[in-house]
């Protein structure tokens, strides 16, 4: 028996009395909702992401659209989304894919974590009249310093291993050509060189496009291997090694054949149209003995010059993990949060896989300082990182940097529809498509990106000048300046923080 | 001709020694002969350029790794993933290789004389005018040219009758060909694989492939020229599409 169709997710309608027919709406929409027949503008709601294109194009806001137009008879087990997830596997027997991060509605644990300020005892700071430092070393430092004494000149004997300088403790998570178009890429790449930090490639290659901005990239090695040479190594300032990613650990990726144009072929190299997949493990790697190979390996062929960060998702044991990354010569540990964004994933790993983020942080960073070892990585953090706030409490938990991704497409004009695998974006940012990339001039997109990027820097130095700390180490771990808002004890135990009034 | 870097590498570490193998192939140096190694790890990783390097030992692990044009000769087995994440040039080793050789190798040759351990030749890819080879005398355990993407593995058995007794050939597989002596039982392909017949194009296409491997090796190439193989391909170059619904 037919199941019929499921009610439509969006509704749309245009104001007629506003709409002037200027057309805009039916260009934009690539997931075609829009047509014109009879000179008048026909609407199917059902096509309709809500991406919002049309209605950020509308020069007369004629267009509004409404969320769950078709009431469900409410029921809080068997949810809309229960429901109709059923009804899709029933018609399909298939795993659901979805975009963008986890869509659940789990608490937020930064929303539950207040920041401190000084009054009265300590006086806070004006970051406007005193110099606030942000600049972040990622990498090895050194346990104890030695000297040699050299007729009165002093010289460091101990060697340095090389760290990533950051002007601001706000990276660009991986996200590679192919997931994202190559303007939105380069976009972010002029932005993180204007703004002294860093980006990552992802795992795909780097098109020659990104070579001028090659010193502020971070090359990504992953399980597919694709891309990757020694050339390719020796272009990042630092080599990431990807385990695991937050929306979707312990499996592996694929790049759908549709995505693989002569472009992103090349870049991968991998033949035009084939599935370009990554395997679960790597295969090099069954143990941490295995790893640590492959970061020597990396080291190696980089003769030594390069950081290599290890990125793992937030996993139950995630701090038993960072700390055989932290002995096997890694530099930093990258720690994917379970809210993570992702182009595409299985909803049932998106949704119900991993830990949040925050407890993560507090975890390996106090698991690190109990073995004496935290000195030996850094901890960069990503997987739901929203603004300013979110990023000082994650530095307060431990952190030493942040990965941004989704907030850095937002930036590009994203609106978290979370169909990004369907190759569609109209945004032009998760498409190959050349007339939807087009949309992306690198230049106004690399503005936009430094924007959000500079906004938060004044921010975070507002907030340590608030309370009363002018450098960002003082500020790392300083678990002291947060409190918790109605957490339990048992999470407030894993954060190491005090509840609210204590 | 210049004479040939040899170098004592006993007791030392793998740092030190891909440094000077390292400088000495930049400077110009044609020929290095590695004397007693033992177990040093990372042989030529990402190494550029045409030289000829001789290993007298057993090398350890990643052997040519991200490597780009020298030949690596090994008189001696060689351990986990020799070959790894090769870009250009061969490894000729007179001997047996541990696990996942030939790992995500996307060029150049591997050569092995004796037998190879767990994941042969795994997601191995070809791009253009780049199709590695993973050739092996001997046999192979279990998923050989697991997710393999590309190029060609070559198993001839020698001494081992079938060629190969493992299971999970070519799970995964979604690009290059599998091609072993013999023929190959059903019920040792993985899933995504296919057993296709090997035709005498098939066998005239790798003849020049075979004689190599056997000059190499003071093998006679001619039973080899003369026998039946089974050839193994993907299924489907999608391996995973139909998998997946939209949500």
């Amino acid at each position: 028996m037919s199941l019929g169709s499921v009610p439509l997710k969006y509704k749309i309608s245009i104001d007629r009395d506003q709409c002037m027919k200027c057309m805009r709406c039916v260009d934009n929409c690539s997931y075609g909702v829009y047509r014109i027949e009879d000179d008048k503008i026909l609407i199917d709601s059902r096509k309709c992401t809500a991406c919002h294109r049309c209605i950020s194009m509308c020069p007369r806001d004629a267009i509004n659209l409404k969320e769950r137009p078709v009431d469900y008879r409410s029921h809080p087990l068997w949810t809309v989304e229960a429901r109709e997830d059923v009804i899709n596997q029933a018609r399909t027997g298939k795993i659901i894919l979805a975009g963008m991060g986890n869509s659940v509605d789990y608490p937020i644990i930064f929303d539950r974590l207040l920041l401190d300020a000084c009054q009265v005892t300590n006086p806070s700071i004006d970051p406007l009249r005193e110099p606030m430092e942000l600049r972040t070393y990622i990498g090895k430092k050194p346990s104890k310093l030695e000297f040699t004494k050299n007729n009165g000149d002093i010289d460091l004997k101990t060697k340095l291993s090389p760290n990533l300088k950051l002007d601001t403790p706000i990276m660009i998570g991986h996200m590679s050509y192919g997931a994202i178009s190559l303007p939105a890429q380069l976009s972010i790449a002029k932005a993180v060189a204007k703004t002294g930090t860093f980006m990552g490639t992802g795992e795909g290659g780097m098109h020659e496009a990104i070579y001028p901005y090659q010193d502020h990239s971070i090359v990504q090695i992953a399980s597919g291997r694709f891309g990757v040479d020694i050339d390719y190594l020796e272009r990042g300032a630092a080599i990431e090694i990807k385990v695991g990613q937050g929306a979707k650990p312990g499996i592996g990726g694929h790049l759908p054949g549709e995505k693989v144009c002569a472009d992103v072929s090349c870049t991968r190299m991998i033949p035009l149209g084939s599935d370009a997949i990554s395997p679960a493990p790597h295969h090099d790697i069954y143990s941490i003995e295995d790893l640590a190979q492959l970061v020597r390996s990396l080291k190696e062929a980089t003769n030594w010059e390069k950081p290599v960060f290890v990125k793992i998702a937030a996993v139950h044991n995630v701090a038993a993990i960072a700390a055989g990354i932290a002995k096997s010569s890694a530099d930093a540990v990258v720690i994917d949060g379970f809210k993570g964004g992702t182009g595409a994933a299985p909803k049932v790993f998106r949704d119900n896989v991993g830990i949040p983020i925050e407890a993560a942080i507090a975890a390996v960073d106090q698991k690190l300082n109990d073995q004496g070892i935290r000195n030996e990585v850094s901890i960069i953090a990503s997987g739901g990182i929203r603004n300013s706030g979110d990023l000082a409490k994650s530095i307060a938990l431990g952190a030493d940097a942040i990965y941004i991704g989704t907030a850095a497409l937002i930036a590009l004009g994203c609106r978290v529809c979370g169909n990004c695998y369907r190759g569609l974006c109209p945004w032009g940012i998760a498409t190959q498509r050349p007339e939807l990339v087009s949309r992306i001039d690198s230049d106004v997109g690399a503005e936009n990106v430094a924007n959000l990027i500079h906004g938060w820097t004044l921010e975070l130095s507002e907030l340590m000048g608030a309370a009363g700390l002018n450098s960002i180490e003082s500020l790392r771990g300083n678990r002291e300046r947060l409190r918790g808002y109605m957490l339990d004890q048992g999470l407030l135990d894993v954060l190491q923080i005090e509840s609210m009034g204590a | 001709m210049a004479e040939p870097l040899v170098i004592d590498v006993k007791g030392m570490h793998y740092s030190p020694l891909n440094k000077m193998i390292r400088e000495a192939v930049a400077s110009g140096v044609k020929e290095i002969v590695l004397n007693n190694v033992l177990g040093q790890r990372f042989i030529g990783n990402g190494v550029r350029g045409d030289a000829k390097i001789t290993i007298n030992g057993v090398p350890g692990g990643d052997l040519g790794m991200f490597m780009s044009g020298p030949e690596c000769e090994v008189f001696g087995n060689a351990e986990h993933a020799p070959g790894n994440t090769m870009d250009r040039g061969s490894l000729i080793i007179h001997g047996s290789a541990g696990d996942a050789v030939a790992h995500s190798m996307r060029g150049g040759k591997v050569f092995v004389e004796g037998n190879i351990g767990y994941r042969g030749g795994i997601h191995m890819k070809e791009y253009e005018g780049k199709r590695p080879i993973l050739a092996i005398g001997g046999t192979s355990h279990a998923f050989l040219g697991e997710y393999m993407a590309g190029g060609i593995i070559l198993v001839l058995g020698i001494g081992h009758e079938p060629a190969v007794e493992d299971r999970g050939i070519g799970s995964g597989i979604h690009g290059g060909e599998i091609v072993i002596r013999g023929d190959v039982d059903d019920k040792l392909l993985g899933v995504g694989a296919k057993k296709v017949e090997f035709t005498d194009d098939d066998l005239v296409r790798l003849s020049p492939l075979i004689e190599e491997f056997c000059g190499r090796f003071d093998i006679d190439p001619t039973p080899f020229l003369d026998t039946n193989y089974s050839r193994i391909i993907p299924a489907s170059a999608r391996p995973f599409a139909g998998k997946y619904t939209w949500e």
